[in-house]
């Protein structure tokens, strides 16, 4: 099992008094290799939810067991570490650096593990061959088209072999013409034996996964494959 | 490893953020730089001073002791007129001291009158014209150069000879031997026995338009009721300075023939004393310094705290970035405290540069050796860690608290 939530709980409190759930109860297993989409509308608690699954969050109660570590009650820092370890971002916005090159953009997890330079810029470097951005290593995100940075990043979230790449509308920034080719990449990594968790609120890049979960008001209305 | 790997990425994050905002950082940089300009100029100024103030001193002995009618610093004319009222010291105390004193290796008497010194035509104005005796040479430590010193003999003998400094000797005879020689003091012949070696100036007064003669020739040649004698002592040793004060003391009340409880009529002058009044000078001069610089820095830190306040708020998604992808904490914080201090690096270092030309320029235009030394890049590191941490510190705390997730959604 490599993801596993039981019972999760998230409460906001707003102005210290008024309680606010986002997430009632989550229970949810994700295995090796698997390929899920999380969908609902918004204020279905969506985002929180993968903030917790990113490890960004900390749920309010409730156990989440992530590759083998309970990290419920983890401090920021091990939390951080986690994150590096365990998990590749792949934000809506891309969220580059601006004033980095692709290369160095990539090869920032790597920079808070301490992997060394020479070790790191060859890392970067195959993740970003990966992606097919083999030749726009030295470009700024600025000099890239918007499918070009998704793919920057899509390497960034790679290069450290993660457990789970975490996908948070990945193609909501696209034309829909680029969003497939970034959805085609999805699927190769899936192929090459990565677990993938897309969030998404588009029906047709849901259906590229093989498991689709349904949230609605705070808990899992649906949890279903894809044929 | 971990450490070391993620400080060489900060300082590059910090340089290339720098680079990005060039007229900024520069801005920024300029309090730093006008505050360690200065604080480094005023110290490489003071340490001139002392340089030359050190070597002029350096002609007065640490092991000598000067008994003289006046005080070395006085501060008021009610202060001299009490003092001028004393009775003149007789030179022949310095031949009792010398019996009585048992801690004194050397006392010579010493009586000073500016005369015209010629030769043949040839003059020199303005010589300072000594009477003292054989002792003299260690005393002041006048080493002849050519020939010899006086003798006792020659004291003795009340023989007219002379021996010069460098200045007079160079102005009498350009381009001959002078000894043996008979040059014209206040209208009596002296025949010159030696030449003292070049010893510069002290205070302005060059020491080497000296001429010495015996003392009991300067008294029939030059008067000698109503001058008042300067003793000069040489100790046996530094170490002995307080006990030879007292015992000295001792031997003046002595033969001045003082009371207890009368006050002394004479002083007993050092060089600490001119050191002491000395750095009472210069620490007004440090005082000004350390004033002026800390306003400028703490302008120049506020600045930087400022600008970095700036720019953790721009660069929040940065932050927020950064930390999705595995920084800690203190990862981000030593990030912006870096870059606080690679500004204030960049402003000590041009600070330092404007210094150094500052202190060029004033030893080549005054007589102050300003200099600035090894310690100064010391202090200038000393700069950077302290202010490039103090006023960073709350900047990068902020940045090192953001919420993730609340920085990744920042517009």
């Amino acid at each position: 099992m490599l993801i596993d939530l039981k019972d999760i709980k998230k409460i906001y409190e707003i102005g210290g008094t008024v309680k606010v759930p986002a997430l009632k109860s989550i229970n949810l297993v994700i295995g090796k290799n698997e390929y899920v989409a999380i969908m609902g509308p918004s204020g279905s608690g969506k985002s929180t939810l993968m903030n917790i699954l990113g490890c960004l969050d900390t749920a309010s109660e409730g156990i989440y067991m992530l590759n083998g570590s309970n990290v419920s009650d983890m401090t920021d820092d091990e939390l951080a570490e986690i994150r590096n370890r365990e998990i590749g971002f792949v934000f809506q916005t891309f969220n580059l650096l601006p004033r980095a090159n692709a290369l160095h953009n990539v090869e920032l997890p790597l920079i808070y593990n301490g992997t060394s330079s020479t070790q790191r810029k060859k890392q970067a470097k195959e993740a970003l061959e990966k992606v097919g951005l083999a030749d726009r290593m030295d470009h700024k995100p600025n000099e890239l088209s918007g499918g070009q940075r998704q793919r920057v990043a899509i390497a960034r979230a790679l290069v450290n072999n993660p457990s789970i790449i975490l996908a948070d509308e990945p193609t909501g920034n696209l034309d829909s013409k680029t969003g497939e080719e970034i959805m085609e990449i999805f699927e190769t990594l899936h192929d090459a034996g990565n677990t993938i968790v897309l969030v998404t609120h588009e029906e047709y890049i849901a259906e590229h996964s093989d498991r689709i979960i349904r949230l609605r008001d705070g808990l899992v209305e649906r949890d279903e494959s894809v044929n | 490893m971990r450490i070391l790997i993620y400080f060489v990425e900060s300082v590059k994050i910090a340089t290339n953020a720098l680079r990005s905002y060039k007229l900024r950082s520069i801005l920024t940089t300029l309090g730093i730089v006008i505050g360690v300009t200065t604080v480094i100029t005023i110290v490489a100024l003071i340490q001139g001073l002392n340089k030359s103030f050190e070597r002029q001193i350096s002609a007065i002995g640490t092991d000598t002791l000067f008994i003289d009618k006046y005080p070395w610093i006085i501060t008021s004319n009610t202060e001299f007129f009490s003092y001028r009222n004393r009775r003149n010291i007789p030179v022949n105390y310095a031949f009792r001291i010398k019996e009585l004193s048992s801690l004194s290796k050397a006392v010579a008497p010493t009586l000073y009158s500016r005369q015209t010194a010629k030769y043949k035509g040839r003059s020199s104005e303005g010589v300072l014209i000594i009477g003292t005796n054989a002792d003299y040479l260690v005393t002041s430590n006048t080493l002849p150069e050519i020939g010899r010193f006086l003798s006792d003999t020659d004291v003795e003998h009340r023989r007219s000879v002379c021996v010069l400094g460098w200045d007079v000797y160079q102005a009498l005879f350009p381009n001959s031997d002078p000894i043996g020689k008979k040059i014209k003091l206040g209208g009596k012949k002296f025949k010159v026995v030696g030449v003292i070696e070049k010893k510069g100036a002290m205070f302005g007064n060059s020491m080497d338009t000296n001429v010495c003669i015996p003392i009991g020739v300067f008294q029939s040649t030059f008067g000698v009721r109503w001058r008042s004698c300067d003793i000069e002592i040489k100790i046996n040793s530094p170490e002995l300075m307080d006990d030879a004060e007292i015992e000295l003391t001792g031997i003046m009340r002595r033969l001045r023939g003082l009371k207890p409880g009368e006050d002394n009529d004479f002083n007993i002058n050092k060089q600490s004393m001119l050191m002491d009044t000395y750095k009472r000078l210069t620490n007004t001069l440090w005082a000004v310094a350390i004033g002026v610089g800390s306003i400028s820095l703490l302008v120049g830190g506020i600045g930087i705290m400022n600008i970095l306040l700036v720019s953790v708020t721009e660069r929040t998604r940065e932050i927020g970035v950064r930390k999705a992808l595995g920084a800690r904490n203190h990862d981000v914080l030593l990030q912006f405290l870096i870059e606080s201090m690679v500004i204030c690096s960049i402003g000590v270092i041009i600070g330092i540069l404007f210094a150094i030309g500052i202190a060029k320029l004033v030893a080549a235009t005054t007589p102050i050796p300003a200099a600035i030394t090894l310690w100064v890049v010391f202090l200038g590191v000393g700069f950077v860690i302290t202010i490039g941490v103090f006023f960073g510190i709350y900047p990068a705390s902020k940045a090192a608290r953001l919420n993730p997730i609340d920085a990744l959604r920042y517009e």
